[in-house]
């Protein structure tokens, strides 16, 4: 698979380390009164597609940035390539 | 129809016209007791426990494809119970004892083949590591030989003792370990089960669960409606597909486990073999092909086929134990859909839906499994309560804490 970097453009996907669901990006408040619960749905459920899948891939053997990639897990085609902070702040994180 | 060697030699000399249909081919019924969703080794092993030992038979198994076309004809049939935690290893060995006894207990020629499995290690430490996780499974009945350089050397004279970054120092051996014949496994347990009543549907994809108050009635089919007392769903590598038509969320990702196989040689490894400092294993078919595998891609995928740079990193694995390896030439290769759970083990559980059951989340291990897996299913479904050997196999640990964690690197599917 080659990944379309942002930044640096396509990079084989073997220079970088999966994660998972970009879900993780979303983290619970642990001040939350059910946050033991949403703790344990956000560490340990999936969606897990078939299909359309969004998730955390990190550029170790380059930029060291974390990007957002949506690709097809059927088909394992990538339709759109985004940095995570872009993601994250989008989303109402501050980084 | 009673298989045995007389038979063979009767339908040899007659022209071999008495052979028949190894199971019907039955349309779906209304309803049944039980339906299990999925005719693979598990689903269909499920079914023959359920029929032989627990005396139920108005049981179907519906199956989308045709039955043993998912991972049961994929994997690389290797056996094993070298597991070291107490949730899972009694569960392994009981697999274990049913394989060494399962041809003659379903009177099928599945090619048990008892030949061994060597775990290598290649530093003090993992030395120690080892000796740990032997001696956790000499507690739990099952063998394990803490094998010394020399130890290897009389059994794999042709390993790579002095690898310079990777030298052997010996190998946890388990002399029960081995290979099985994967598909004869499914047309085994099918047999089985047909021939004491059980219903095995081919071509009925499972569309939807079947929901009344809350509870789970039965199945919706590309062959209509299938009603159940209970619904077991035994779908490994689509268990997020399927259990999503529930509402339900899993602890399990889908990822793609690559398996590879060379050219026919002559006998030259003598049991299974799998490299201690990366992710490497070899064994040898009974045709001569080398059998080999290593780490799944790592990324979530439904995709049967995987990428290049698993397929150069497991050459790469065999080339620094087994340099000989490089002589031979690659035949064939394919992907297999695994469910990674979020601790590396499985589940067999009832879900929080009344009717509902689960089997799934056997990363790339179901295979061994297979027996105990269709055993302790069918004790849960015939019981409402799991089988001795599995029960901490549940869908709720991570919240109670009770995970099974046998590599320890928590909650990342790609790295157990």
């Amino acid at each position: 698979m080659i990944i379309n970097h942002p930044l640096l453009g396509p990079r084989d996907a073997s220079e970088f380390v999966y994660l998972g669901d970009a879900s993780l990006i979303d983290r619970p408040d642990w001040q939350h009164e059910n946050s033991q619960q949403e703790f344990h749905n956000y560490l340990y459920l999936r969606d897990n597609p078939a299909g359309e899948h969004r998730e955390l891939w990190f550029h170790e053997q380059g930029d060291r940035s974390w990007l957002v990639v949506t690709r097809n897990t059927l088909t394992h085609e990538i339709s759109k390539v985004e940095l995570a902070r872009d993601v994250a702040k989008e989303r109402g994180r501050d980084k | 129809m009673r298989y045995s060697g007389f038979k063979v030699l009767w339908e040899g000399l007659t022209g071999n016209r008495g052979w028949k249909p190894v199971w019907r081919e039955p349309e779906p019924k209304e309803s049944y007791d039980i339906v299990i969703v999925g005719g693979g080794g598990h689903g269909l092993a499920t079914a023959y426990y359920l029929a032989k030992q627990f005396g139920m038979t108005n049981i179907a198994v519906v199956e989308k494809g045709w039955i043993g076309s998912g991972n049961v004809g994929r994997n690389t049939t290797i056996i094993r119970s070298n597991y070291m935690l107490p949730g899972n290893e009694p569960f392994y060995e009981f697999s274990m004892k049913l394989w060494e006894n399962l041809e003659q207990d379903f009177n099928y020629n599945a090619m048990v083949s008892q030949r061994g499995i060597i775990n290598l290690f290649h530093s003090d430490p993992q030395r120690d590591a080892f000796a740990r996780r032997g001696n956790a499974m000499r507690m739990a009945g099952a063998d394990a030989v803490l094998l010394d350089r020399a130890g290897i050397e009389k059994h794999c004279p042709f390993l790579d003792f002095d690898n310079a970054r990777f030298p052997i120092k010996g190998g946890l051996w388990q002399p029960r370990g081995g290979t099985v014949r994967h598909d004869a496994v499914a047309w085994g347990y099918a047999r089985g089960a047909d021939a004491r009543g059980v219903d095995i549907i081919q071509n009925c994809e499972v569309t939807g669960f079947v929901m009344e108050n809350g509870e789970c009635k039965g199945v919706e089919t590309s062959r209509g409606t299938i009603r159940a007392g209970k619904t077991a769903v035994c779908v490994a590598g689509s268990s997020g597909r399927v259990m999503e038509k529930a509402g339900m969320r899993l602890p399990i990702e889908s990822h793609v486990l690559q398996a590879f196989v060379s050219e026919g040689l002559k006998p030259v490894i003598p049991g299974v073999i799998t490299f201690g400092a990366g992710h490497f294993y070899v064994s040898q078919s009974d045709k001569g092909g080398l059998v080999f595998g290593g780490d799944i891609d790592g990324y979530n995928t439904y995709a049967q086929r995987g990428n290049l740079p698993v397929v150069e990193d497991v050459c790469e694995g065999g080339m620094a134990i087994m340099p000989m390896i490089g002589r031979a030439r690659l035949l064939r290769m394919w992907g297999g859909v695994v469910d990674m759970s979020m601790d590396g083990s499985p589940f067999i559980d009832k879900t929080h839906i009344d009717g509902l059951y689960f089997n799934g989340g056997w990363c790339y291990g179901g295979f061994k499994a297979t027996p105990a897996s269709g055993y302790c299913y069918a004790h849960l479904l015939a019981r409402d309560e799991p089988h001795p050997t599995a029960t901490e196999l549940r869908l709720d640990r991570f919240l109670t804490g009770n995970i099974i964690d046998e590599k320890g690197v928590g909650a990342q599917p790609n790295l157990h």
